[in-house]
């Protein structure tokens, strides 16, 4: 067994410290989701209300762990959509060739060459906002970038000599997919997942700050943020709380991710994992 | 040159494609364009009078047709919401929109080639880590968070600019300058990141070279060295880096204009999203994504220009 | 008494090195090497991949590539210790005193410049002489060097000209500053073996003709020979024997340098015709997408427990024929039978037993090999797939094919990466073998080896063909690999067979042009023989 780093036992920390805050939320949130516990607004820190309240009067503790629940179930959702389609299509792509990878990839070069954002935002224009319209969108958007890596990566592995030599012996396309691709294939995909996950939690912030998002009372970080974004102007820092999540959240995984990475790379073809 | 005009023929096709995809997606999905106006309690009655005054009951290709071709000639249509005419709309804030990132991009591109250039010249030591950790940092936020943060310091706390970016024409640039102050300093922070990790990058891939090595064993001056090998070999993959990361920043401008309360053509997109104004949508949509492959063609142009293999062929 | 020009006294070089998952740590690649070279003299380094032949030539240059250091020892050159020199007298020195020729031509000049402007900068940077001095002597040694249009050629780029052209540009890179020493790393091992030889005879010409002293790094001894006054053999980064050519050669003091010098004389005796196992007839095929036929009515046969030998250079066909006999490239005309079935074109068609008794083995064992699957699981997959073995049973034969190829226990739960270049190529084998092979098609299978390595497999293949009767294709552009293991030979030429038949036939003048240019290309571990073939041969090679 390596040693992991240090980096990467923090990251995977707190990762896992995310993720069951989220699971658990009902159990650890000191009170409702949008529940009033105030009457004054923009309470500061205290005993009773950690993170203070926010422009409402609710518990701003409480608002940051379910609207991290939110949060990560969206972009959970959206990373699974986007990459089981993602590599599927890829891996697809990259073995039968011809003119069904032709289409896939001239498809996801025409997606690719605009932002993701203002794809996004055509969209929702006409769709109705909802959670599951929002991880579909995501899902949808984001799988194209799991199927470029995945192709890319599936295409290296297909030139190799080894796969050759399985299929000269004749071995038939699940051997040739499940056991000599994907046991390749899995490292760097592994780190992508990481990215995706990230870039979507940014993604539906993003959104929900906009509005377009996640739609009141329910919480999450992107529109925490904008509820309380007036009060900065008189020095209250409630929207900048979601903020410290968002990027604690973000380099963890990354931490994580970046680990995952450098063991693949340094890999090259080594002992199996 | 062939392949230059080839490749800009690339482009105009992805962007025709791309109003194609733009014009099916506010189509094909559920819900029309009346039903976002009238909302769902409309009547039937009333849903299908304003579907003809729209002609939403003509066919799809010609309704996009029609579209483009107006769009071609500078029609936009006008919006739901307000019946103004878009093109007019959009103009001044068009106008905006470049000016901040204009700034932005003055800014950025010098400073993240320099630190780029330092964080390749020590790789491994500590400029090297300081920068990928700050770089880490900033690619964790989204651009919305950044602007908080900067106003709630700047603005906020030490009261340097003001928190919103009011702009109107009769302001000199100075004052110009100093409203937009914040958001610049956003987008700057914001594609700062990525361009200077795609830099060193570019900048240590040439290094690494064989033929660096020679130059090296040359005898040469590690100042001829740079400026004869390792310079003109990488101003192409930077130039592309620049070009990428300007494209980075249009996306950048549409978040960034909100939190500023900026009067550019992104507050103005988002603005009307959530109104549900498909035609404003429409033309903005396009306007972002021409711009975006614009720069993308620009950069694979400036790289074919700058390839010897290229340029002087056997 | 001719004066010392370099003299290396008890050389240390070490290297930190970075293995994942461990502390980064120093490794020794060089220790107590000493030793020196006379004005005008050439000097060999021999030996095989990780002996340290080319860190000891850059010490020269007081270079150390990557994390590589000087730890001790003196480099004298020219009367003064080099390592003591502070960057600015180093700048001096290279490029001036001493400059280098490396490996790759291609990779070693800036793509984005001129090849004159590359040629005479060390030598105006330095401030030797004018442009127009510095440009007359590029093109008088772009002539000596035999390049085409010396007047011209160096207004081009890197990329306009051919690989062994600008390996000759590079070595007039190096001579133009008139430097004392020059380290050539290796300037023809990336070459075909006919362009190999002119741009060694137009390097050796150049050294002579211009007086300089010269370190030549190479591993093939045998072109070392033609080239070096002395030879100093390396082995893991220390010295093996130190010795003027003449006596390295013809009577070398050490088991090392004895083995060196009688590689590949692999003592094989043609076997008598027979009715082939393998029928390859009148076989035309092109790629996809393309106009040209890459092989153009083929015809060969391979008897059973037999070689035959496809010999050619690169681009001549030869593994487009291996790709055409196992389906991979279906053959627009001619018939392929084996076994006395006719094979289809196209692999998916073919039967079992078809794939069974046709095998590869490939050059690169590294990509051939699986690297998450294990030494078991990678010999033990056609044992489960054609006979259907599992567990126990599987094991031990997995252990017993481990046995054939000398490899013995402990291997069978190893990962590819944890084996050597010469062992991961024996697991190929043991693969081919475990399928119970009427046919193996051997792919430059040991082209990529260390040549006592090389010489293992060959061995080890002959010794295999005894026992199982197993024929082989063997495709290769060693000629000297062909002597040791062919029965038959075919030699091939833009995709054509241009000579076919017996060892000893094919061998036999009178030959046809191509093959005396091939044949006369095969560096011979003789003095004199370079001389003798420039003089001799009919044909100019192809890279001209």
């Amino acid at each position: 067994m390596r040693r992991i780093p240090i980096s990467a036992l923090i990251g995977l920390f707190f990762t896992a410290l995310f993720f069951l805050s989220a699971i658990f939320a009902d159990f650890i949130a000191p009170y409702g989701m949008a529940e009033v516990v105030s009457n004054s607004i923009w309470d500061p820190m205290s005993r009773e209300h950690l993170l203070g309240t926010d422009a409402l009067g609710r518990d701003m503790l409480s608002r940051m762990i379910y609207g991290g629940q939110t949060t990560i179930y969206i972009a959970t959702m959206a990373t699974i959509l986007s990459f089981t389609l993602g590599s599927i299509l890829g891996f697809s792509a990259a073995t039968l060739g011809g003119w069904i990878d032709q289409a896939l990839s001239r498809l996801v070069d025409l997606v690719m060459s605009i932002p993701s954002l203002i794809l996004a935002l055509v969209v929702l224009s006409v769709m109705p906002v909802s959670t599951t319209v929002l991880i579909l969108v995501m899902g949808l958007l984001d799988s194209t970038r799991v199927f470029r890596l995945s192709r890319a990566v599936a295409v290296d592995i297909t030139v190799m000599d080894y796969v050759e030599a399985a299929r000269l012996r004749g071995e038939g396309t699940r051997w040739i997919v499940f056991r000599e691709i994907l046991p390749n294939a899995l490292s760097p995909l592994v780190a992508e997942l990481g990215l995706r996950f990230i870039f979507a939690v940014l993604f539906i912030s993003t959104l929900s700050f906009l509005g377009l998002g996640v739609q009141p009372p329910l919480a999450d970080w992107g529109g925490i943020v904008k509820e309380n974004k007036e009060g900065l102007v008189y020095g209250i820092p409630a929207a900048l709380v979601p903020a410290v999540a968002i990027a604690a959240l973000a380099i963890s995984v990354n931490l994580v991710a970046d680990w995952v990475l450098n063991r693949t790379t340094s890999l090259k073809g080594g002992r199996g994992a | 040159m062939k392949l230059v005009s080839q490749r800009i023929a690339l482009g105009l096709v992805l962007i025709l494609a791309i109003s194609v995809l733009i014009f099916a997606g506010t189509e094909i999905l559920p819900g029309d364009v009346a039903q976002s106006i009238l909302g769902q309690s409309a009547t039937p009655e009333a849903l299908a009078n304003l579907r003809e005054e729209l002609g939403l009951n003509e066919p799809a290709l010609s309704r996009y047709l029609d579209w483009l071709f107006s769009a071609l000639q500078g029609d936009l249509g006008t919006a739901l919401t307000n019946g103004k005419d878009i093109a007019s709309s959009i103009a001044g804030r068009l106008g905006n929109t470049l000016f901040l990132a204009f700034w932005a991009a003055i800014i950025a591109v010098p400073l993240a080639l320099t630190l780029g250039l330092v964080a390749a010249r020590y790789a491994g030591r500590w400029p090297d880590k300081l920068i990928s950790g700050v770089t880490l940092a900033t690619i964790s936020l989204p651009e919305f968070v950044v602007g908080y943060i900067v106003m709630y310091i700047l603005a906020v706390n030490y009261r340097l600019f003001p928190s919103t970016s009011v702009i109107y024409d009769s302001m000199s640039l100075w004052e110009k300058l100093n409203a937009i102050a914040l958001p610049v300093i956003v987008l700057v922070l914001v594609v700062l990141a990525h361009m200077m990790r795609m830099t060193r990058a570019a900048i240590l891939n040439v290094m690494q070279s064989p033929y660096i090595e020679t130059a090296e064993l040359k005898g040469l001056k590690p100042a001829a060295i740079i400026a004869r090998h390792a310079f003109p070999n990488a101003v192409a993959p930077v130039v592309n880096v620049v070009m990428l990361n300007l494209a980075y920043l249009v996306v950048g401008v549409v978040v960034v204009e909100v939190v500023f309360v900026y009067p550019g053509i992104g507050q103005y997109l988002v603005d009307h999203v959530s109104k549900r104004d498909v035609p404003v949508v429409q033309a903005c949509g396009l306007i972002f994504a021409a711009v975006y492959i614009s720069l993308n063609i620009l950069a694979d142009v400036v790289s074919i220009l700058t390839n010897p293999r290229l340029r002087h062929p056997k | 008494m001719p004066e010392t020009l370099l003299d290396i006294k008890n050389l240390k070089i070490e290297a930190t090195v970075y293995p994942p998952g461990e502390d980064p740590h120093d490794i020794t690649i060089v220790e107590g090497v000493s030793v020196s070279l006379e004005g005008g003299k050439v000097l060999g380094l021999i030996g095989e991949s990780g002996a340290g032949k080319s860190t000891i030539g850059l010490s020269a240059m007081a270079y150390g590539r990557g994390g590589v250091r000087i730890t001790g020892g003196e480099v004298t050159l020219n009367g003064r210790d080099i390592l003591e020199l502070g960057y600015k007298g180093l700048r001096g020195l290279r490029g001036r005193e001493v400059t280098y020729v490396a490996q790759s031509a291609a990779a070693s000049f800036n793509p984005a410049k001129r090849l004159m402007e590359q040629v005479i900068e060390a030598t105006l940077k330095h401030g030797l002489c004018s442009r127009a001095e510095a440009e007359a002597r590029a093109v008088r040694l772009f002539g000596k060097l035999g390049l085409p249009n010396p007047e011209t050629i160096g207004s081009r780029y890197p990329h306009q000209v051919s690989g062994g052209q600008l390996q000759r540009v590079m070595t007039a890179m190096a001579l133009c500053p008139e430097p004392s020493l020059v380290i050539f790393d290796e300037p023809t091992t990336a070459l075909d073996v006919t362009t190999q030889i002119d741009v060694l005879a137009a390097i050796k010409e150049a050294i002579r003709d211009t007086g300089v002293a010269a370190l030549y790094i190479t591993h093939d001894l045998a072109v070392v020979a033609q080239v070096s006054d002395h030879i100093l053999v390396l082995r893991n980064g220390k010295k093996v024997e130190y010795g003027p050519v003449k006596q390295i050669i013809e009577d070398p003091h050490e088991d090392y340098t004895r083995a060196l010098v009688s590689v590949r004389s692999i003592d094989h005796n043609e076997k008598e015709p027979a009715e082939p196992v393998l029928r390859v007839d009148n076989v035309t095929a092109r790629y996809k997408g393309t106009n040209f036929d890459v092989l153009s009515n083929v015809t060969v046969d391979v008897a059973p427990g037999q070689t035959l030998a496809i010999v050619g250079e690169s681009g001549s066909g030869k593994s487009t024929l291996a790709r055409a006999i196992t389906g991979l490239l279906p053959p627009s005309a001619g018939r392929i039978t084996f076994a006395d079935r006719t094979l289809s074109p196209d692999l998916k068609s073919r039967s079992r037993d078809d794939l069974r008794e046709l095998q590869m083995i490939y050059q690169m064992a590294d990509v051939a090999m699986n690297p998450r699957q294990t030494v078991g699981t990678i010999i033990g997959r056609p044992l489960e797939f054609y006979f259907g073995m599992r567990g126990e049973e599987k094991r031990k034969r997995v252990q017993e094919l481990l046995d054939q190829i000398e490899m013995g226990t402990g291997y069978i739960d190893r990962y590819p990466a944890e084996l050597s270049g010469g062992q991961k190529q024996r697991v190929c084998i043991a693969r081919a073998l475990a399928a119970k092979p009427r046919l193996i098609i051997c792919d430059e299978v040991t082209s990529a080896l260390d040549p006592l390595v090389a010489d293992g497999i060959l061995k080890l293949l002959l010794e295999l063909q005894a026992q199982e009767g197993v024929a082989y294709l063997f495709i290769t552009h060693d000629l000297a690999t062909v002597k040791a293991i062919a029965d038959s030979i075919a030699v091939m030429y833009q995709g054509k067979v241009v000579r076919y038949g017996t060892k000893t036939r094919v061998l036999t003048p009178p030959f046809d042009d191509y093959t005396d240019l091939l044949l006369s290309s095969v560096p011979e571990m003789r003095l004199g023989w370079l001389e003798h073939v420039i003089e001799t041969r009919k044909m100019e090679s192809a890279g001209n």
